[in-house]
């Protein structure tokens, strides 16, 4: 495939918190629209497009929010689209601004969203929302117990102790330690985690991620705009998306093709991505990921998902150190999810993370020479996987 | 300096209407105490809770299919925290392979002490043997009936 090249040259995050007071929702997204503008060097009149990052309306508590936010993207007289595949929609969004490029209808896009995640007092109950009213809702679902009883699965495929998931935790504190934007930003040990109460066994407090307020923005432009205007720019080069099938209980029993316990359609995801951007072997090609991954226990279906360990590898790969930052392949170096969800514009975060990676602007959190970085989100009822390949 | 909040609350009602196959399956739960799966006439698979159609071949299922009362734990979880609006924890539910299904249906399991979690969790183990018990009042809901260890 010889897909245009579409570049990065924009990017803004906020310092995400529990709660931002200080900013009403629109105020939210106009913080981060306004760093990614500053960083691209461009004014608001040459984007072309807004697409707009919102995940479920009922976590903001606004519904339809993207019709308040369009002020704060500046979307007056531009294309306008709002993106929501749940928790990937951060990943779709800036896929979807990569499309209207490489499609050739714009040459400067910019996704942007916010959350304010710390605002609604029933998360989980919102969340219940997703699954079907008529067999499943009754239920008490939510995405803790969901995630809860994949690591249960896959606990029981390949061996995971609650130790071993507290170790991802640790990892991935101990990186956030060193974001200024990561929201957990506290070191923990292995003991502190499994102090913790439980929330959805074997998950408890720390291996949740928490409720983050912040915005996200990126900004997108074609290989000639970019050329143009002597901007600096990191590429996009694999984009993936892959679906599973609604019902979790499809995911188990007999004939099945997904495993519950693992992130099938996620690694069907990433080998899309690869083959676009030519990596054979992610291994020795990848240099840094971002996995979203709200819950300690699914880091490792994801690792393994993103080929950079096989199946019920990760675990040993995480106890020995591979993939924490001076590892071989750091994983989440941001802190990843665990550490910040601002659901709307967490796997957006993911993909800018490596943006920031492979242009070694990181910060605190850089990992060394790093060139070559793969980002991803989940979302619905680990569901909805976007992949991205993200190279200097 | 002062920053203000303003809380709402959403109370919205919705009248779901469950469709002729989700009504079927319901009534017999209600009024007969059983469980029914559909077949796909592509693939033979029994889906459970019944679909009109299979997701994998998209085909419309073409027969019903007692299962259970017997099945096989497929996963499950015990939550320990209360969350607004969900019941009041300790709780454990999961999804169950019932004899005769391909899939797995979601329930709650009952009848195990949840107060040491280790303990509890292998009782639930993957791969142990419930049986579906039935509330005696039925209203046509999922939760009239649940799963005990066998």
């Amino acid at each position: 495939m010889n897909a245009p090249r579409v570049g990065i040259i924009g990017i803004g995050q906020s310092a995400f918190k529990s709660r931002r007071d200080d900013a009403s929702y629109p105020d939210l997204v106009r913080e981060a629209v306004n760093i990614a503008l500053a960083q691209s060097s461009l004014d608001l009149d040459a984007i072309e497009a807004i697409v707009y990052s919102l995940s479920p309306d009922a976590m903001v508590g606004i519904g339809n929010a993207e019709r308040l936010g369009v002020d704060a993207v500046g979307g007056r007289n531009k294309r306008f689209l709002r993106i929501n595949t749940g928790g990937s929609t951060g990943i779709s969004s800036v896929a979807a601004a990569y499309y209207h490029v490489a499609a050739g209808a714009c040459d400067v896009v910019m996704t942007a969203g916010a959350d304010k995640v710390g605002e609604c007092g029933d998360s989980q109950t919102v969340l219940n929302k997703i699954w079907d009213p008529i067999y499943e809702r009754p239920l008490p679902q939510g995405t803790i117990t969901m995630l809860a009883m994949s690591g249960i699965r896959y606990a029981n495929k390949y061996g995971m102790s609650e130790e071993d998931m507290a170790r991802v935790v640790v990892k991935n504190r101990k990186h956030a330690s060193l974001n200024t934007n990561a929201h957990l930003r506290k070191e923990t040990t292995v003991e502190e985690v499994m102090a913790s109460r439980y929330i959805s066994w074997p998950i408890k407090l720390m291996d949740c991620c928490p409720q983050s307020s912040g915005g996200g923005a990126m900004v997108l432009a074609s290989e000639r705009f970019i050329k143009e205007n002597r901007l600096d720019a990191v590429w996009i080069t694999g984009v993936g998306h892959c679906s599973e099938t609604y019902y979790i209980g499809d995911r188990m029993g007999t004939g099945y093709t997904a495993d519950h316990g693992d992130a099938y359609a996620l690694g069907n995801s990433f080998k899309r991505a690869f083959k676009m951007a030519g990596i054979t072997d992610p291994r020795k090609q990848v240099d840094v990921a971002e996995l979203y991954a709200p819950f300690s226990n699914t880091e490792f279906h994801a690792i393994e998902a993103a080929g950079l360990a096989g199946h019920g590898e990760a675990v040993q790969g995480v106890k020995e150190g591979r993939f924490g930052i001076g590892g071989d392949i750091p994983v989440n170096p941001s802190g990843g999810t665990l550490c910040t969800n601002a659901i709307a514009v967490t796997a957006m975060i993911r993909v800018a993370e490596v943006a920031l990676q492979v242009s070694g602007r990181a910060g605190g959190h850089q990992v060394k020479d790093a060139k070559l970085g793969i980002a991803s989100g989940n979302g619905g009822d680990h569901q909805f996987f976007g992949t991205m390949v993200v190279e200097a | 300096m002062e920053l203000l909040k303003r809380q709402e609350k959403w109370d919205i009602t919705y009248t779901h209407a469950l469709g002729e196959v989700a009504s079927w399956f319901f009534v017999q739960i209600r009024d007969n105490a059983k469980i029914y799966g559909r077949r796909c006439a592509k693939t033979g698979r029994v889906l459970v809770p019944p679909r009109a159609f299979s997701d994998q071949t998209l085909e419309p299922t073409t027969e019903w299919v007692e299962v259970g009362p017997g099945g096989r734990i497929e996963t499950f979880t015990m939550v320990y925290e209360p969350f607004q609006h969900l019941p009041e924890p300790p709780y454990a539910f999961g999804f169950v392979q019932l004899d005769g299904a391909d899939t797995a249906i979601g329930g709650f399991f009952k009848g195990v002490d949840l107060s040491d979690p280790a303990k509890a969790a292998e009782k639930l183990a993957i791969g142990t043997r419930v049986k579906t018990v039935f509330a005696d009042k039925r209203v046509g809901d999922l939760i009239d009936f649940w799963f005990e260890l066998a």
